[in-house]
């Protein structure tokens, strides 16, 4: 493939200095081995192999129906609340099956924390959507505490200055921007190691979905994140390695400045310059 | 010719509620009519007599409040835990969906089946007696299919958006169930309550048929006492020939109209404050 073939849009990504090839070098989180995912009969996930590396933003991009989101959900097992799913091959994080029988889930999802497609406040305040989290896994012994681990996650989901004064008014009247970046303060609050995003910027205008990449691209400095996204852009701007699935299937998978300037597959090829999905 | 159409089926509806409203505006200015000019603190705070001026519903009332409080008392608890089970735990099986089809039905069933359950069950074998327990129990076996069922359609109506975010925190089923869930369903749930219990009270065949009393001469002072409730007072009175307590019969409905109201209102009010609070 010849550089004429990359759109104008996507030129100039190779470039961006969170991309290093010193990704790399970051040691393994999360292993899958020959994972297969079934909704009853019907076969959505056939015989994922991929490593995702730590403390880096790993962006699985696709058409719709193509697994991507499913997989997703794998990792923090959270198909299981789906009757009539199955799972077959390994899921392997930091080494632990998360799949064994004696792994208790909870614990897991305490570990990988999700963030969704659309935001889902609880209909409550937005300290106590917040507060939560901690409450229920028994995180705080002190109110005091309770208080600076709310502010602590707001801050770091760079939406603290915007509702400081108004805590205790209800998150739902908060703006659908407002309303994924709590979504993403909630996760944060009881420090998971992995956040998930499910397309997490879908329902978002330019501005509010900018300010959810800026956020995603400073917490890969202490988590490991997997973002699932429709907008081809987007995993171009916000992600270090880039997984390209095609009918539950993960075609390629490699670093995101290599899978838009010179991809090996040729269908990766077609989807990334928009001939295909 | 649409339009034609559209306006007829407006018509139609529109006749259809002035119908019932009418009906019931016409019921309840009857009791007035013929009830109005007998009430007074005295009808409440007296107790039955073989004089008209003298009888007041007392006793009933107190048995009535005694009665349907229990019976929401045990109604609410364990119609909403039946209707988590089915609706979380279990929705999907076989079985879930064969017991809820039967809830269905039992929500049809007269009540004075329930009463002869009751007396068979309660009075006889588990030995309550004719007792304002007894009394209660039967009338929340009555009220528990509607409780299930509108409590699950309450459950529904969260939507799963909320489960999975309260999963994705490391939270158990049950976690999110009473932190999230239920409180979000709490308004419907309450709604299907008032509607349970707003039958409940107004009940006379289960009773009589477990065996509360047509005279009391006493309130209930525990849940094992003896008891009547307004609506065997008020039937007690119907069935006398003097006309005197026929006027008697309309006050005590007016009575019970009122209490009915009154447990509504609380209802309501709890309901309202519940919705507020996610809203702000």
């Amino acid at each position: 493939m010849t550089e004429s073939t990359v759109p104008a849009s996507l030129a100039g990504v190779a470039s961006r200095a969170g991309q290093s090839p010193a990704a790399l070098n970051q040691p393994v989180k999360i292993a899958v081995d020959q994972l297969n995912f079934y909704y009853g009969q019907k076969r959505a996930l056939d015989g994922i192999d991929i490593e995702i590396r730590s403390n880096i933003v790993t962006a699985f991009i696709g058409p719709s129906g193509c697994g991507k989101s499913t997989f997703l959900r794998t990792l923090n097992r959270m198909n299981d609340i789906i009757p009539a799913t199955r799972v077959e091959g390994k899921v392997l994080i930091d080494g632990e099956s998360i799949y064994d029988a004696k792994v208790d889930v909870v614990q897991l999802r305490r570990k990988v924390g999700m963030v969704f497609q659309k935001s889902n406040p609880f209909p409550k305040s937005i300290f106590e959507n917040i507060a939560y989290g901690l409450r229920i896994n028994g995180l705080t012994k002190s109110k005091a505490e309770l208080s600076d681990r709310v502010e602590e996650s707001l801050h770091q989901a760079a939406i603290w200055d915007e509702v400081k004064d108004r805590l205790n008014e209800s998150a739902l009247a908060l703006s659908g921007g407002q309303q994924q970046r709590l979504c993403i303060a909630r996760a944060l609050a009881i420090r998971p190691e992995i956040i998930l995003m499910d397309e997490p910027a879908s329902a978002l205008d330019p501005i509010a979905t900018q300010r959810i990449e800026e956020l995603i691209y400073d917490l890969k400095k202490k988590y490991t994140i997997v973002i699932v996204t429709h907008n081809m852009q987007q995993a171009a701007r916000v992600s270090d390695f880039t997984a390209f699935f095609w009918l539950g299937r993960l075609v390629e998978f490699g670093r995101t400045d290599r899978m838009f300037t010179a991809p090996a597959e040729k269908l990766t090829e077609d989807y990334v310059t928009g001939r295909c999905g | 010719m649409r339009k034609h159409a559209d306006l007829l089926f407006q018509i139609v509806s529109l006749s259809a509620l002035v119908i019932a409203l009418a009906a019931l505006g016409a019921l309840v200015f009857d009791i007035f009519a013929d009830g109005a000019s007998r009430l007074s603190w005295s009808f409440i705070t007296n107790i039955a007599s073989r004089n008209a001026e003298d009888a007041g519903v007392y006793h009933a009332l107190m048995g009535s409040i005694w009665v349907i409080a229990l019976t929401g008392l045990m109604a609410l608890p364990i119609g909403v835990a039946a209707a988590i089970f089915l609706e979380e735990y279990g929705s999907r099986s076989r079985a879930a969906r064969f017991i809820e089809l039967n809830i269905a039905n039992l929500a049809a069933v007269p009540s004075i089946i329930y009463g002869l359950l009751g007396l068979g069950l309660f009075v006889r074998m588990m030995g309550m007696g004719q007792s304002v327990l007894a009394g209660a129990a039967t009338l929340a076996l009555l009220a528990l299919p509607v409780v299930i069922l509108s409590t699950r359609e309450a459950l529904r109506t969260v939507p799963n958006s909320i489960r999975e975010g309260s999963y994705a925190l490391g939270a158990t089923k049950w976690q999110t169930i009473w932190n999230q869930v239920l409180p979000m369903a709490l308004p419907g749930v309450l709604t299907g309550l008032i509607l349970a219990l707003s039958r409940a009270i107004g009940e006379t065949a289960p009773l009589i048929t477990i065996g509360a009393l047509t005279y009391i001469p006493f309130a209930p002072d525990s849940v094992w006492s003896k008891f009547t409730v307004l609506p065997i007072q008020v039937f007690n009175w119907v069935s006398r020939p003097q006309t005197e307590f026929k006027e008697n019969a309309a006050a005590g409905i007016l009575v019970l109209l009122a209490l009915l109201l009154t447990m509504n209102a609380i209802a309501i009010v709890v309901r309202d404050r519940q919705q507020r609070r996610g809203r702000v």
